[in-house]
């Protein structure tokens, strides 16, 4: 299956057991613990991770913590 | 009325439609605070200035350090050792003597920023810890004053404008701050010197668009940079229900000091 992760197509193999939770564990996702993850242009709530399937033609947006300035 | 000088400084301004002598004169009444006087707050206070921005205000506890130079724009060799306010103060000044700069040498917290930040019509995140930049949001969003935030990390930036409770805040993507010494800090991590000048000139531009209500400010999008791949991206975003601070049922309703937030790095800093 294809989904579409910050922009970029992305193959998988096909799961139908895959959730946010595992998907973030597969790719190794930086800031794994704090990432916020939108799903079709809804933000997830994190608790949630591990009981939200990743559906072939998803659109996913990582969203890290980003906390320079000076 | 424009002054003859007025008229010549600002001419290339003047002669933009979107701005024309009246737009000039909305950034002469504009009152634009800075939060930092570092990377992304350098080029922020140089362009206001430059700008013709009435009244600026800059806050920020710190001196200038030699390892600042790289990339503070602001701030010359001879000012290390110089309280940064100061510094950022002299330099705008010089550009544009008829600037109003207004100095606070004091970081933010929950007990000085409400009364900060209601003097100014727009409000810039130039700091480097997540206890100030979700003090920053609260404090906004309760008060109603639009912001930029910015944040930057090695070669990565991101920005986005928040116009409260009409588009997505900071907290609706970020609920909480991630715990203390979680994500690394410029200072741990290091920062290629340029970057904060793409982002912060971004986020000046917000401020200088929102004076003269014209185009589209950067709301509902998170535009994230990438300086080594050279790629600017846009994540569409839009506010989310069970925001902690402007959602429907908020648990925030002052603004508080995220302590676990703090890191030591930024306490010396």
């Amino acid at each position: 299956m294809t989904i579409t992760i910050n922009g970029k197509e992305t193959a998988l193999a096909e799961s139908p057991a895959r959730t946010v939770a595992s998907l973030l564990d597969e790719l190794e996702v930086a800031q794994r613990q704090y990432v916020t993850v939108e799903l079709n242009g809804e933000i997830l709530d994190r608790d949630a991770f591990g009981n939200i399937p990743v559906r072939g033609g998803d659109t996913l947006e990582f969203l890290y913590f980003m906390g320079g300035g000076r | 009325m424009l002054t003859d000088e007025q008229i010549e400084r600002y001419s290339r301004h003047i002669m933009l439609k979107e701005v024309g002598g009246k737009g000039q004169q909305r950034l002469f009444d504009g009152r634009v605070l800075i939060i930092g006087a570092g990377g992304l707050g350098a080029p922020i206070a140089l362009y206001l200035g430059a700008a013709g921005i009435g009244t600026i205000g800059i806050a920020d506890a710190d001196d200038v350090d030699l390892s600042n130079l790289q990339r503070q724009v602001i701030h010359f060799t001879a000012d290390v050792g110089k309280a940064k306010v100061e510094s950022a103060r002299e330099k705008i000044l010089a550009i544009n003597p008829a600037a109003r700069v207004r100095t606070y040498k004091e970081w933010v917290s929950a007990a000085n920023i409400t009364d900060i930040i209601r003097d100014y019509d727009f409000v810039i995140d130039g700091t480097d810890n997540f206890a100030a930049k979700f003090l920053i949001n609260d404090a906004c969003v309760l008060a109603g004053i639009p912001y930029s935030h910015g944040g930057i990390l090695q070669f990565d930036g991101q920005t986005m404008t928040v116009r409260p409770r009409e588009s997505a805040c900071y907290r609706c993507i970020f609920p909480e701050p991630p715990p203390r010494d979680a994500i690394p800090t410029c200072s741990q991590a290091g920062v290629i010197g340029v970057l904060p000048g793409v982002l912060g000139t971004i986020q000046a531009t917000e401020a200088i668009k929102f004076l003269l209500a014209k185009g589209d400010l950067l709301t509902n999008r998170l535009l994230t940079y990438n300086a080594l791949r050279m790629k600017f991206r846009e994540i569409p975003l839009k506010r989310n229900p069970a925001c902690p601070i402007c959602g429907e049922h908020p648990a925030i309703t002052e603004v508080k000091d995220e302590l676990d937030a703090l890191t030591v790095c930024d306490l010396e800093n």
